[in-house]
C-alpha cells in the first residue's frame, strides 16, 4: 500500500485519477482503517486529504456554512454559530461513535461510507446540504441525499471526492432536530432515524419542511410526503397525524437483529413527529 | 516501503521508520516501547489504545503511523512528572480504580482529555467521556469516582 498526503486538491485527485488498483481517501478513517483491518478492503493507495488547505476548517459564508471534508465530528460541537444554527446537524454528527471517533470521524466520511443508518445524513439532508465534490473534470456539486447509490455505495466516480460539505443559510424562523432510536443511551447504531428542518411565517405556520429517515431503506430517504403533510400547518394534531402515516409508510425497512421491519415502520412515524415537534420548537413556533 | 516519519510525543522530538499501513498503536508498542496503549479490539470499540493527538482524544489503532509526520501526541507514558504520579493515576490506585489494569491506560488518557477541557465534569459527563473505553472487571463506578476526586484535586479544591 502506498500512502500520500497532497497539499492540494489537485493533486488528491491526481493521485485518485492516476491509480490503477484500488484508491481510497483517508479523512479520519474510521471505517477505512477498521475495514482494512478485517481484510475487506487491500487499498493500492490512500490519500490522506488532511493535509490539504481548508480541509479541516469550518468556514461561515454568505451562503452558510462550508465545512471541510476532513473536519472531525468534535469540531463541529465547538463550533458556536453552526451549533446555533443548525443544531440537528450536530446532533446528529455528534452521536456518531465515542468521543475517541468523535475526535476522528467526519460527517463527509459518514456520507461516503453510505450506511443507510448514518447519524449525520438525515440531518444533513433535512437542512438541504449539499457537498462539493473534486473531480478530473473540475468540481461539482450534488445534493447530500443523491451521494448515496445504495448499501456502501456512492455515485462518485474514479477519482472524485468529497472536498466539502455546504450548508444553506438558514432562513429566519426556522428549526431542525435529529432523533434516532437505539436500545440504549449511546455508543449504538441508529435502529431508525429521523431529521427534520422546518420554516415557519409570522404566525407559526409551517412555510417548508424537509423530512428525512434514516436505517428505513438502502439508503437515507428525503421524504416529500411527509413535508407536504404539515406544511401549511401550525403542526396540530391533524397535521402530526399526517406525518407520521407519510413518514411509516415511506419507510421500508428489513428485519435484522437490531429491530424488526414491523416495529421499524412504527417508530419511522413516531421519530419523524417528534423531531417535527421539536423543530418546531426551535423554530419558535408555539 | 518503509516510510520515515518525524513528530513529538509527549514533547520529545521522536523519528521513527513505519510501513504505510501500519497503525500508530503498533509503532507506539513494537517500534518505540511505548507499550502503555494497549490493543483490546483493534478497532476503536475498546479504547484501550487512547492517545492525545494535537489535543484530540483518539484511538491509536483507528490512526496510520504515518500520519503523524509533524503532529504533537500524548500518551499514558507523558502523564507522570518523573516519579510524581498525575493525580488521575494516583488516584485511580487510591481508589482501586482498577483490576486486571489492561484498559487503565486508555482510561487514564481520555479522563485526561476530559479534565482537560471541563476541569469540572458532572458525573454524567464523566460517564459519557469515558463511554469509549470498556473495562471488563471494575464496573466502572470506582473508575468515576476516581476521576472525580482527581478533578477535585486538580482544581485544588
Amino acid at each position: 500500500m502506498r500512502y500520500e498526503s497532497p497539499a492540494t486538491t489537485k493533486d488528491a485527485v491526481a493521485l485518485l485519477a492516476k491509480e490503477k488498483g484500488q484508491a481510497f481517501v483517508l479523512a479520519g478513517g474510521t471505517d477505512l482503517l477498521v475495514k482494512m483491518k478485517a481484510g475487506m478492503l487491500e487499498p493500492d493507495l490512500v490519500v490522506d486529504i488532511k493535509r490539504i488547505k481548508g480541509m479541516k476548517e469550518i468556514k461561515k459564508t454568505a451562503s452558510g456554512f462550508s465545512i471541510g471534508a476532513a473536519v472531525p465530528c468534535a469540531a463541529l460541537k465547538e463550533n458556536a454559530a453552526l451549533v446555533k444554527t443548525w443544531p440537528g446537524v450536530v446532533e446528529g454528527a455528534s452521536l456518531i461513535g465515542s468521543k475517541q471517533v468523535q475526535g476522528r470521524c467526519t460527517m463527509a466520511g459518514n456520507l461516503c461510507n453510505a450506511s443507510p443508518a448514518a447519524d449525520s445524513v438525515p440531518g444533513l439532508v433535512a437542512a438541504g446540504a449539499k457537498v462539493v465534490i473534486a473531480g478530473p473534470r473540475g468540481t461539482r456539486k450534488l445534493a447530500v441525499e443523491d451521494v448515496p447509490a445504495g448499501v456502501g455505495r456512492t455515485v462518485l466516480k474514479k477519482g472524485e471526492f468529497i472536498s466539502a460539505i455546504e450548508l444553506p443559510k438558514k432562513p429566519a424562523r426556522s428549526g431542525d432536530a435529529y432523533l434516532r432510536f437505539i436500545p440504549r443511551t449511546e455508543m449504538d447504531i441508529a435502529v431508525v432515524s429521523a431529521g427534520v428542518s422546518l420554516t415557519l411565517d409570522a404566525k407559526g405556520v409551517i412555510t417548508a419542511a424537509r423530512v428525512a429517515l434514516g436505517a428505513v431503506a438502502p439508503t437515507v430517504l428525503l421524504v416529500k410526503e411527509a413535508a407536504k403533510a404539515i406544511i401549511g400547518s401550525k403542526l396540530d394534531d391533524e397535521a402530526k397525524a399526517r406525518l407520521t402515516a407519510a413518514a411509516s409508510a415511506a419507510a421500508r425497512p428489513i428485519d435484522d437483529k437490531r429491530g424488526t421491519k414491523e416495529f421499524r415502520i412504527d417508530v419511522a412515524g413516531v421519530l419523524a413527529r417528534r423531531a417535527a415537534e421539536l423543530a418546531y420548537a426551535r423554530a419558535g413556533g408555539k | 516501503m518503509s516510510v520515515k516519519v518525524s513528530t513529538t510525543i509527549n514533547g520529545d522530538a521522536v523519528d521513527f521508520v513505519c510501513q504505510p499501513d501500519e497503525p500508530l498503536l503498533d509503532v507506539l508498542r513494537n517500534r518505540l516501547g511505548l507499550t502503555g496503549a494497549k490493543e483490546g479490539c483493534g478497532t476503536g470499540d475498546c479504547g484501550a489504545c487512547s492517545v492525545i493527538l494535537d489535543g484530540r482524544l483518539v484511538c491509536s489503532c483507528l490512526v496510520l503511523g504515518v500520519e503523524m509526520e509533524g503532529k504533537k501526541l500524548e500518551t499514558v507514558e507523558g502523564l507522570a512528572d518523573g516519579p510524581k504520579l498525575h493525580p488521575l493515576q494516583q488516584q485511580f490506585i487510591d481508589g482501586a480504580a482498577l483490576q486486571c489494569g489492561i484498559c487503565t491506560p486508555g482510561f487514564l488518557i481520555a479522563a485526561k482529555a476530559l479534565l482537560d477541557k471541563n476541569p469540572d465534569p458532572s458525573e454524567e459527563e464523566i460517564r459519557f467521556g469515558l463511554a469509549g473505553n470498556l473495562c471488563r472487571c471494575t464496573g466502572y463506578d470506582k473508575i468515576v469516582r476516581a476521576v472525580q476526586a482527581a478533578a477535585k484535586e486538580m482544581r485544588g479544591a
